[in-house]
Parts: C-alpha cells; structure tokens; sequence
C-alpha cells in the first residue's frame, strides 16, 4: 500500500527534488549548452543561457582539427575489446562457480575481488617496463588487455550473482532428459543468462570507456583515446570554452545515454550484490 | 548433484580466468617488490643495485610525504563525508512521491557517467576560470574579487569536482537501499505517532547503515586513486598531491623507480587495511 500524501507536500518534494537535481545536473548542461556557441557567446559577461545564436560549428572543428575519429575508434575499441573478451573469460569462470560451488568457490571470488583493489600507481612501473619490452607502448591491444584484466573481477561478480538467480533445477532437468554439459549451456542456460550478460557487459563497457589512469599513462598518440584526447585540451587550447565543451559533449554523450540505462546494474555491479 | 564429470569441467572453465589474474597481480606485484629494494634510475645509470630499505626510509622521511598524505586524508575524508551526509539526505528526498522522480534521478547520477578528464576539465575552465569562469562572473556580479580557484582554493576546488563525481554514487546506492525498505513498518511507526525525524533516526539509518559501511569503503578505494582530476587540473601543484600522484611523479616524471616502487608498496598496504574490511562484509553476504 503506498502511502497517501497530500498534493501540497508532494508538490513541495517535486520542487526541491527538482532544483536540486538540477543544480547537479548543471555543469553536464552547461557543457552541452556551451558546445553550441560562438567563443565570444561562450566567455560572454553575463553568461547567455538560451538566447545565443545556436551553431554546430564548434563540432566541425573538433572533428576535423585533432583526429577526433581516431580517438573515438580507439575507445570504442579498447572500451569494446575488453569487454567482450572479459565476458569471454568470465562467462564460463562464473557459471562454474555458480552451478558446481565447491568448498573454495567463495574464496576464489572473494580473492579475485582482491586484486581489483590493488591500486594501480603501486605497479604502474612495471607494467610501464613490460609495455616497452615488449613494444606495446602506445598499443591498443596492451590496453584492451590490461582493462579487461582491471575489470575481470568485476565482470565475474555480476556474473556469478547474476547466474546464481537461475534456478538449479531447471538444470537438473535439463539432465534427466539427457542434455550434455554442451546443450546445458548452450540451450538451456545462455537464453536464461542473456539478460545478466547484457547488464554486465553495459556497465563494463561504461567503465572502461571512463578509466582515465592507464589510458593517459600507456598512450601517446596512436592508442590514445577519448580520455586522452579530453586531457590534451588542458593546454591552452582549453581556453576555447566553446570547443572544449564540443569535445566534452561528444566524449560523454553515448556514455550518459547507455549509463541511464544502467543504473540497476551499476548497483549491483560497483557493490558485488552486497546492495540490491 | 553436482557429478564428478561437472566438478573437472568446472575447474577447466574457472582457469583461464583463474590464472590470467593470478599473473595480473603476482607479475607486476613482485616487480614493484624488486624494484623497491633496488637503487634504479632509468635515465641515470638504471639498476645501480641493491638498495635495501633505503628506499622505504627515503620515501616516508621526504619533505613531499606528510605533506601527501595530509593532502590524502583531507581529499578522502572531506568527499566520503560530503558524499555521505548529502547522499542520505538525496536518497531520502529521492524515496519521496513527486512527479517526475524517474527524470529526477536521471539528473542526480549523470555526473558519475561523465569521464573524469572531461569532469575535470570542465569546472576548471568553465567554472573555476578566473577570468572568463562562471564562478568568476558570479563573483562579479556580487562586486567581489573573482577567487583563483585552483590555486587558492586549490584543495577545495579537487574536493568539489571528485565529490560532484561521487555524490551520484553514493546517492544511487543509498536510494537502492532505502527502497528495499518495507513500507509497512514506515507505516506502522508513522501511526503509533513517530515524527519524521525519529522515523529517520530510528529506522531509515539503522537500515541505511550496511549500505553506508559499503558505500564508505568502496568509494576509499577508487578516492585513494584519484588521479585524471589532479592530472588535468593542478598538476599536483598547490598543495594537491596526494600520495597517488606522488608515487606517479616519481615513478615516471623524475624516473627514480626504486623510491616510487617503495611508495607503491605503502600504497598497496593502505589499499588492502581498507580492503579487508570490504571483504568481511561483502564475503558474509556470500554466505546468505
């Protein structure tokens, strides 16, 4: 039973609720709202908010001037690449540990989340060494590899709290009527997954489309992406409000359409199920 | 059951996954354990051998050390309490009826969707510009001194950005958790004549507490690594080097690897005092 409210308190919620969303969600605004300016309007005393002669202008300079597409390939990329190759790893690692649990199962998970807290300036030297050794400096493949291997953890927990939801029975009769280990997975248990898949492999994607640590540090310029290409602006070029803002917004924009999307996830996933 | 056939199967699907991040953590971990007990400077000589623990005394008797992990305490503590107090109070509003709570939210937790270089960016050049920021324009407007944000205000102003950053966070998951809690016995204290404020005392915070414990020591780990927020705006000047950014200076801008390993190890051991408590919690869960 909801609780009934008078329409004056709810009104009263509706507007501070709204103000203050508002006010948190202004500088992604902003930066949109900036993207579509002239310089002049951008840096104009006072700020116009709406009333400015609206221009995409600033988008055509950011895609021809810096390469904007090579950076966007590489985050795609390397935000894709790892992401499809950590469920490729995870997907059977977590179906094991949910459907055939041994006494060790929990430890296994709890140690992998482990490694997920090891911070990553305590061995970014030597992975910076082997970057060199083995020429990959600068690489996309070492990137998709070393963010695959940053949020494997992660990737194996959702999953495994994910599967763990599947009722063990269903297996159970799967194998009475003599599905093998082969037809389980594949016809019984990856339609029944798809869902927890999916979610996982949204916020994963999201995470490492946003990781800003290896990113800056392994590229220069062939590898780099967005993240990278975002932080090159710091230089005086970022006094251009208007083509920063342009840059911003197209950095961010499919990630905020796919993170609305992702919210429940994103609980689940940045908690391991602790919070649901 | 599970037959012995599924039990070898299923150790043979856990081991790529097993083994990749056994080498992610062993390989570089034993590295930096290498490194710090040696004397190496790359671009000055390399490896001019065993430096004991020279490094690890150097490194904590450094004028640069108290001064970062001052600078990390206050980063850390300042945000966690900013995005707790406020996160509780946004979640409670957040459970309120109102029209439009879907989009609400939407609102509240983009900021965590927006990549740390462009969120970075954006205040320092269009709102803590000391010129042409709107910051400045306000100030202006008011006939006060535009303040010079990120060096005046340098610590405040990385507090601001990563806390804008993590408030969605923490709002979000202190939402999830109070939605979970039963309405009925909201109900049932709200008839036996219980104000709002002891409704909010004596049951949404004692609900609330597990999810705050999580949301504290999650949010410790990723703000011990901030990095992209300093990186791009201060550079680490002003008093805002934190411990991360410290062992990244010396590790690759002055490229005295054995020092910045020995750094590394400390903060491997600070990650992990936090981390064993995430764990307890989170492996009782487990078990449920």
């Amino acid at each position: 039973m909801a609780r009934s409210v008078s329409t004056r308190r709810k009104a009263l919620n509706t507007a501070i609720a709204w103000g203050i969303g508002l006010l948190i969600f202004f500088p992604i605004l902003w930066t949109i709202l900036t993207s579509f300016k002239t310089e002049a309007e951008a840096i104009a005393n006072p700020p116009v908010f709406l009333a400015f002669d609206w221009t995409l202008e600033n988008y055509g300079v950011v895609m021809e001037r810096s390469n904007y597409m090579r950076f966007l390939t590489n985050s795609i990329l390397i935000a894709g690449g790892s992401t499809i190759l950590g469920v490729m790893i995870a997907v059977p690692a977590a179906w094991s540990m949910a459907f055939v649990p041994s006494k060790r199962t929990k430890d296994i998970l709890l140690w992998m989340l482990s490694t997920k807290m090891l911070p990553a300036v305590g061995v970014l030297y030597p992975i910076y060494l082997l970057c060199i050794q083995f020429g990959l400096l600068d690489n996309r493949l070492a990137l998709v590899v070393i963010l695959m291997l940053i949020n494997l953890p992660i990737i194996v927990w959702m999953l495994y709290t994910y599967f763990r939801e599947i009722p063990g029975e269903i297996l159970e009769a799967a194998r009475m009527d003599g599905a093998t280990l082969k037809g389980e997975i594949l016809y019984v248990l990856t339609p029944m997954a798809i869902p927890g898949i999916a979610s996982t492999v949204l916020l994963n994607f999201i995470l490492a489309w946003n990781e800003a640590f290896w990113t800056l540090n392994l590229t220069a310029f062939n590898a780099a992406p967005l993240t990278a290409f975002i932080a090159s602006y710091s230089s005086p070029e970022g006094l251009f409000f208007a083509k920063l803002s342009a840059a911003s917004t197209m950095a961010i924009a499919p990630i905020l359409i796919l993170g609305w999307f992702s919210q429940k996830q994103l609980v689940r996933g940045l908690t391991f199920g602790a919070v649901k | 059951m599970a037959t012995q056939h599924s039990r070898s199967a299923a150790r043979i699907m856990m081991a790529p996954a097993v083994f990749l991040l056994l080498v992610w953590m062993l390989v570089p971990l034993c590295m930096t354990l290498w490194f710090s007990v040696r004397n190496y400077l790359p671009l000055r000589g390399g490896d001019l051998g065993f430096a004991g623990i020279d490094n690890y005394v150097r490194f904590v008797s450094s004028n640069a050390f108290w001064p970062s992990v001052l600078t990390t305490v206050i980063i850390v503590g300042s945000v966690l309490l900013i995005s707790i107090v406020l996160g509780v109070l946004l979640a409670v509003l957040l459970d309120q009826p109102m029209w439009g709570q879907g989009v609400v939210r939407i609102l509240v937790i983009a900021p965590f969707f927006v990549m740390p270089t462009v969120s970075a960016l954006v205040w320092k050049n269009m709102f803590m510009d000391p010129v042409n920021g709107l910051f400045a324009h306000l100030w202006r407007f008011f006939g006060a001194d535009p303040i010079v944000w990120l060096s005046d205000a340098s610590i405040f102003s990385i507090v601001l950005i990563v806390s804008w950053q993590w408030l969605p966070f923490a709002t979000l998951i202190l939402l999830t958790a109070i939605q979970s809690l039963d309405s009925e016995q909201m109900e049932a204290a709200e008839m036996d004549g219980a104000g709002p404020l002891s409704r909010f005392g004596y049951l949404t915070l004692p609900h609330l507490s597990r999810a705050i414990t999580i949301v504290i020591l999650i949010q410790t780990i990723f703000l011990l690594a901030v990095f992209a927020e300093i990186f791009v705006t201060t550079g680490g000047a002003f008093g805002t080097r934190t411990l991360t950014y410290l062992i990244y200076q010396r590790v690759l801008e002055s490229q005295n690897v054995g020092l910045g390993s020995a750094g590394g190890v400390y903060a491997i051991i600070l990650a992990n005092i936090v981390a064993i408590f995430l764990m307890r919690i989170v492996g009782k869960n487990l078990d449920k």
